[in-house]
């Protein structure tokens, strides 16, 4: 089996600490060798998907945790996002996904549509599944680095 | 490092400026849209929000910025983003939002 790490955190379902998740994805995704545009990128999905688990999971009830998870390979980065809310409604949320258009009026123009959208257009492959609560599976491939990995090997002193 | 959002507004006669410096997410966003709304609902106003110093952004903010747009169109007031950081800027490029709201053209940095 292929070797990774992993790491777990769990914090309250709570828009404080989708930051402190931020900081968290920036720190790892900087360990691995993600380019700085490649971090910011995997910033904003982490927080898309940590806004979505905030806002819609535990509407009804005020307690409540979002598990996050960090699969650190060699080639990637597989993150999940798993709130057990089970309110979250996701054929809503999947629902007018995608970009302005210029033919949509302004005054239907919706303000919270853009987190999944987003979440698809930064991340290499993104899963969703709906079971019990919500759990967003994202991966970022590393491929800046396979390219320039022999050059990384000849300077490592063994 | 600031993870959270501050916001200092300059009124000059019907020209207001929103400087802001932080992030914009899900946690200061409704911040920024309680001291963004108001402004946006004086007839004639033009409202220049400065994001020089917001060095993260996400939908929430885009949410924000939607909301203040449609305002303006009902109280006949302006909206206007300028000195936007090349990545906060790319979210209004990949979302095509950069069609309907106003966004300074000048590239940061150029100064």
């Amino acid at each position: 089996m292929e070797n990774f790490d992993f790491v777990e955190m769990k914090v309250p379902a709570k828009p404080e600490y989708v930051g402190v998740v931020r900081l968290s994805i920036s720190g790892i995704a900087n360990r691995m060798g993600f380019s700085y545009e490649e971090i910011e990128d995997l910033k904003v999905a982490i927080s898309e998907a940590m806004t979505n688990a905030t806002t819609h999971a535990y509407k009804k009830s005020e307690e409540g945790d979002v598990t996050v998870g960090f699969g650190i390979y060699e080639n990637r980065l597989e993150v999940m996002v798993a709130d057990h809310g089970g309110s979250f409604n996701l054929s809503n949320v999947k629902e007018g996904i995608g970009p302005y258009h210029q033919s949509e009026s302004i005054e239907n123009l919706r303000e919270g549509g853009f987190g999944l959208f987003l979440i698809e257009a930064l991340m290499d492959k993104v899963e969703i599944k709906n079971d019990y609560g919500v759990i967003v599976l994202m991966t970022k491939y590393l491929y800046a680095n396979e390219v320039g990995l022999d050059d990384d090997q000849i300077s490592t002193t063994q | 490092m600031n993870i959270n959002l501050d916001v200092e507004v300059v009124e000059e006669d019907q020209t207001i400026t929103l400087t802001l410096r932080g992030e914009i997410d899900a946690y200061t966003a409704p911040k920024l849209k309680d001291a963004l709304l108001p402004l946006t609902k004086k007839p004639g106003a033009e409202v220049i929000v400065d994001l020089e110093q917001i060095n993260y952004m996400d939908s929430t903010g885009l949410g924000v910025f939607i909301s203040a747009l449609k305002s303006t169109k009902e109280y006949d007031s302006e909206l206007k983003l300028i000195q936007l950081q090349d990545r906060v800027r790319r979210l209004f490029e990949i979302t095509s939002l950069d069609s309907i709201i106003t966004i300074e053209s000048t590239v940061r940095g150029g100064n």
